[in-house]
């Protein structure tokens, strides 16, 4: 196989990331982060655009172009570009203008090599064998290996429909590159929630899951820890990415489940990813148990928003009905030690359980780690939503997935440390009405 | 419940956090039942990540409450610039593997040595919630 050329004298190459058009509040913040993650500096992101699910690119080689897509989630694969065309004699006339062409064709042309067509927004009918035909002119002499190829040559054809029921008949342009890396886009189907041994009401999809744990960098052989645990959405998802995960959540039933075959660490079974699994707690956050000198580099969630279910914490509501309870004994042992003592528990305002998460994140994140959680609003409400601040963390990306009447929100913070000095707005009232009221009253 | 997490769980009280004893929570070795998970594959360098985060008198202390005094008493150094890990080195990781990884307190209790409020696990999953007037 041929060695890939690039970063000779210094010099970039021209690559072409193919993404998926869904979820485009997400793509940047994603792209961004695995950059970041594998350290891949100066991406110039002028060219991007949420509206195509193009983007062209320079970088310094093909390992570069590998490790930054191999973890996306909303990107189809990363080409090297080698020319583009409003029709085929057009992308012919392209392809052989190009300065690196003659390297190009030289380096591959011992390959064993295929042929794929890849279409946006259409599909053709034409005869893909005349079509490979057409490029005879690369001249490679290789063999042609429709199952193990050495390279994967691939057309991309891009249509706009006449309506949006009339399909367009001819593509409006054409590319052409060699596969470098494909996306991640397998994983939704392994994760995909149809197929989950153990899921409930409250479970996130697949693809929104390993988008967030990606765009919180989840790492392999790093600590990550999801607070409101539920039914362990996002535990999988820190799994899929090789992280140890630790959940927790206040109610036991849910992180319990349905006997031993349904339950999270059954999911980490059928996974096959049971060693990344640490444990999952009955536990309040608010009342933490994991030890405070234990270093937490991820911080995924989506914490209750009082939609299912109201915000509780341990406590009492009416706390005059509990004095001297702690005495109370049954077989002559105090109540609260029985082994299926049941706590009670009282409402807690949203504004201060997310002021808490900020500030545990700047306890326990390192500097640089990253605090991911997920924020529903309401869509028809005249006034912004305020988004919590702590002055320890720079709020990176606020991205948004829009519903009918409501939508939620991913915002993304880097731990920066005390000296970072930003701006804070906790323990100031921001929500103006409750989540769940206006859910429950179908926005009107 | 990992004999791992027992290296990071401390008492949920609050007023316990300015007292050294809260943490690691003593197990009760008579009412703990443990149970090998032997399908859980081993990954020597996912341990190797874990040994910086361990609180080695911690993983000693609790082994101690659980019956096993066999573990040497300063946290194992390995060396992490070889490529390869020593036969010797693989050895001692599948032992970790075995006991903090494999090893599952499926029922039991454990208390704060400061406080001496009594957790429970149940099912293999500890509940660490609080009566109101520890909350």
């Amino acid at each position: 196989m041929a060695s890939s050329i690039g970063s000779r004298n210094g010099t970039k190459k021209k690559y072409l990331v193919f993404m998926v058009q869904v979820h485009t509040n997400f793509r940047r913040a994603e792209l961004e982060s695995l950059a970041d993650l594998y350290n891949i500096k100066d991406i110039n992101f002028d060219k991007y655009d949420d509206n195509s699910p193009f983007f062209f690119v320079e970088l310094d080689n093909d390992q570069q172009a590998k490790d930054w897509i191999k973890r996306s989630i909303l990107t189809r694969a990363i080409y090297e570009y080698w020319g583009e065309g409003k029709t085929y004699d057009g992308l012919h006339e392209s392809i052989q203008s190009q300065s690196f062409f003659p390297e190009y064709k030289k380096l591959y042309e011992n390959d064993s090599f295929k042929f794929e067509f890849d279409t946006y927004r259409g599909n053709s009918k034409s005869n893909r064998i005349k079509q490979i035909e057409t490029f005879s002119y690369l001249e490679f002499k290789g063999k042609i290996d429709m199952k193990n190829p050495n390279q994967i040559f691939t057309v991309i054809e891009e249509y706009k429909p006449i309506s949006e029921n009339i399909p367009a008949k001819e593509p409006i342009n054409l590319i052409f590159g060699r596969l470098i890396q494909k996306g991640d886009r397998l994983a939704m189907e392994k994760y995909d929630l149809k197929k989950r041994p153990y899921k409930g009401t409250t479970s996130f999809e697949a693809e929104l899951s390993l988008v967030s744990a990606n765009i919180a960098q989840v790492k392999p052989g790093t600590i990550m820890y999801d607070p409101f645990a539920g039914t362990g959405s996002f535990l999988t998802a820190g799994g899929h990415y090789g992280a140890l995960v630790i959940g927790s959540d206040i109610d036991g039933r849910m992180i319990r489940g349905k006997g031993a075959s349904q339950n999270i660490g059954a999911n980490f079974k059928y996974y096959e990813e049971s060693s990344r699994f640490l444990d999952v707690l009955t536990m309040d956050f608010t009342h933490n148990s994991l030890r405070s000198n234990l270093c937490i580099d991820t911080i995924l969630c989506d914490p209750p928003y009082g939609i299912r279910e109201s915000i509780k914490v341990l406590g009492a509501r009416d706390p005059e009905r509990f004095v001297g309870k702690e005495n109370v004994e049954i077989d002559g042992k105090k109540a609260f030690l029985h082994r299926d003592y049941i706590p009670t528990k009282k409402p807690y305002a949203l504004d201060a359980l997310l002021d808490d998460i900020l500030q545990y994140s700047a306890e326990r994140l390192p500097i640089g780690g990253r605090l991911a959680f997920w924020m529903p609003t309401a869509n028809d409400e005249n006034i912004e939503t305020i988004v919590p601040l702590h002055s320890c963390l720079e709020l990176k990306y606020n991205c948004t997935q829009e519903f009918n009447k409501w939508s939620r929100r991913l915002l993304v913070y880097i731990n920066r440390g005390p000296g970072f000095d930003g701006p804070t707005n906790s323990g100031i009232k921001r929500s103006t009405t409750a989540f769940r009221d206006r859910y429950f009253s179908h926005f009107s | 419940m990992k004999f791992l997490t027992t290296n990071f769980l401390k008492c949920s009280v609050k007023a316990c956090d300015t007292s050294n004893d809260n943490f690691p929570l003593q197990y009760d070795g008579s009412t703990c039942q443990l149970v090998q998970d032997e399908s859980i594959e081993f990954n020597p360098e996912f341990l190797l990540n874990l040994m910086d985060r361990l609180d080695w008198s911690a993983i000693l202390m609790v082994a101690s409450d659980l019956g096993n005094t066999s573990l040497p008493q300063q946290k194992p150094v390995f060396n992490k610039d070889n490529d390869e890990l020593s036969e010797e080195d693989m050895i001692i990781l599948k032992d970790f593997h075995t006991l903090l990884i494999q090893t599952n307190i499926v029922e039991g209790q454990m208390k704060c040595r400061n406080c001496g409020h009594v957790y429970y696990i149940k099912n293999s999953i500890p509940n660490l919630l609080l009566p109101p007037h520890l909350a």
